[in-house]
């Protein structure tokens, strides 16, 4: 058994240790918010957050899961309530076909951790392991500067 | 360790990986089929960064992030955090190793580069202890490095030498985060007080099977001023002295050029 901490929630898992994360968390746990697009560790899709810092699910195997914390996109509301990067990128019309935006929210909460005020070129590199093919990221970058800005005003 | 030489022990054909960014991807690829795999991302003794005074030692499995992140990192070895900072994308470097950046000994591997220059040493660990090899004899060909079953990858070596007043590092690729490079220069010059170069230290990423060093290069630069003018025949000497292949990222021809181009960087 794997036992770790899913989304606040402690528990357990059968799952061959070679299993990859990304099959796991979708098709084992049922949650498809983190999305598979390349499987190769070039788009992003696959984000989630492994003790609060960006990783790629479909580079990860259940195995490295042990004792970890992991944050799915799943699991960054607050029941009804958004966490600010996801009303953020509501607000600013960030999110078109939303593939990218999970992994997206996911890594904009890793950069903000990290640099809590980025400017817009910090943004851009802090999110380009994430690709997006619908917006052309000039709307996730404005979202992702207003949480930034609300988060120090608090 | 000696729990992972238990495993290597019994497992002596594993694939060995921390990160994952590089064998994972190989794996998926259809390019590897090991009959076991064996994570090094928590093993303490290959983790880490230990400043010894006159040397640092970074081990295998520490990431890029964790590295980067390190004052120590920035402040002895610029030209290797510059490096570092443009390799892959944050997730790439919350998860990749620079162990894993050496062992995988891609010809357009970043950290390569300032570890030439910087003349690091690896040191690989097996069961029966450890030994230092100068990382230019490491890393053997494209995929290849001086590694015995059995042996690990423990860390790099790396001596502070407060000589030089130039650090630089530069990449040049189709894109500017995520992209595997199609020609790189990382330098180290020294100055004399007239401005004039008084050593050079270089290294060519991605234009060859391995990084591209000549020591016939960088006496050619002792003595000019940092011009475009100086560095003339010194570029003419590096387009001569690298041998980049045809591949989809860019042709031989523009890697060669770039190659010389590159010095031109470190000119006013």
């Amino acid at each position: 058994m794997i036992h770790f901490t899913l989304n606040g929630e402690e528990i357990g898992t059968d799952a061959p240790p070679d299993r990859r994360v990304i099959d796991l968390l979708r098709e084992d746990l049922g949650l498809t918010g983190a999305k598979e697009s390349c499987g190769a560790g070039d788009c992003g899709a696959c984000t989630i957050l492994v003790d609060g810092e960006s990783r790629l699910s479909c580079l990860m195997l259940a195995a490295q899961l042990e004792d970890r914390e992991i944050t799915t996109i799943e699991g960054l509301a607050n029941g009804e309530e958004l966490h600010p990067i996801q009303e953020a990128f509501v607000q600013h019309g960030a999110i078109q076909c939303g593939f990218c935006i999970p992994g997206m929210a996911l890594a904009s909460v890793d950069l903000l951790n990290r640099n809590p005020s980025p400017t817009r070129t910090d943004i851009r590199h802090g999110l380009a392991g994430n690709l997006c093919r619908c917006t052309g990221y000039r709307k996730i970058v404005d979202a992702v500067e207003a949480a930034a800005r609300l988060r120090e005003n608090e | 360790m000696q729990e992972l030489w238990d495993i290597l022990e019994r497992e002596p054909k594993a694939a060995i990986y921390a990160g994952g960014t590089d064998l994972l991807v190989k794996l998926r690829g259809g390019l590897l089929d090991p009959p076991a795999l064996v994570c090094l991302e928590r093993v303490e003794a290959l983790r880490g960064i230990r400043d010894h005074g006159e040397e640092i030692f970074i081990g295998a499995a520490t990431s890029h992030r964790r590295i980067l992140e390190h004052p120590a990192i920035g402040e002895h070895f610029p030209v290797l955090a510059k490096a570092i900072a443009v390799l892959g994308s944050p997730p790439i470097r919350h998860m990749g190793t620079i162990g894993g950046n050496i062992v995988t000994a891609s010809p357009a591997g970043d950290t390569l580069p300032p570890l030439y220059v910087l003349d690091a040493e690896v040191e690989v660990a097996s069961p029966a202890g450890t030994r230092s090899v100068p990382v230019c004899d490491f890393i053997l060909g494209p995929g290849s490095v001086n590694l015995e079953q059995g042996e690990v990858l423990a860390g790099v070596r790396l001596r502070k030498a407060p000589v030089w007043q130039i650090h630089h590092y530069e990449k040049v690729g189709r894109r500017k985060a995520q992209a595997c490079s199609v020609a790189s220069l990382a330098a180290l010059l020294a100055l004399s007080e007239s401005g004039t170069v008084k050593r050079a230290r270089l290294a060519w990423g991605s234009v060859g099977p391995t990084v591209v060093t000549s020591g016939e290069i960088e006496e050619a630069l002792i003595g000019k001023p940092l011009t475009r003018k100086a560095f003339e025949q010194a570029a003419v000497m590096a387009r001569r002295a690298v041998s980049p292949i045809d591949d989809i990222r860019a042709g031989a021809d523009y890697r060669r050029h770039v190659a010389g181009a590159l010095l031109f960087r470190l000119t006013v």
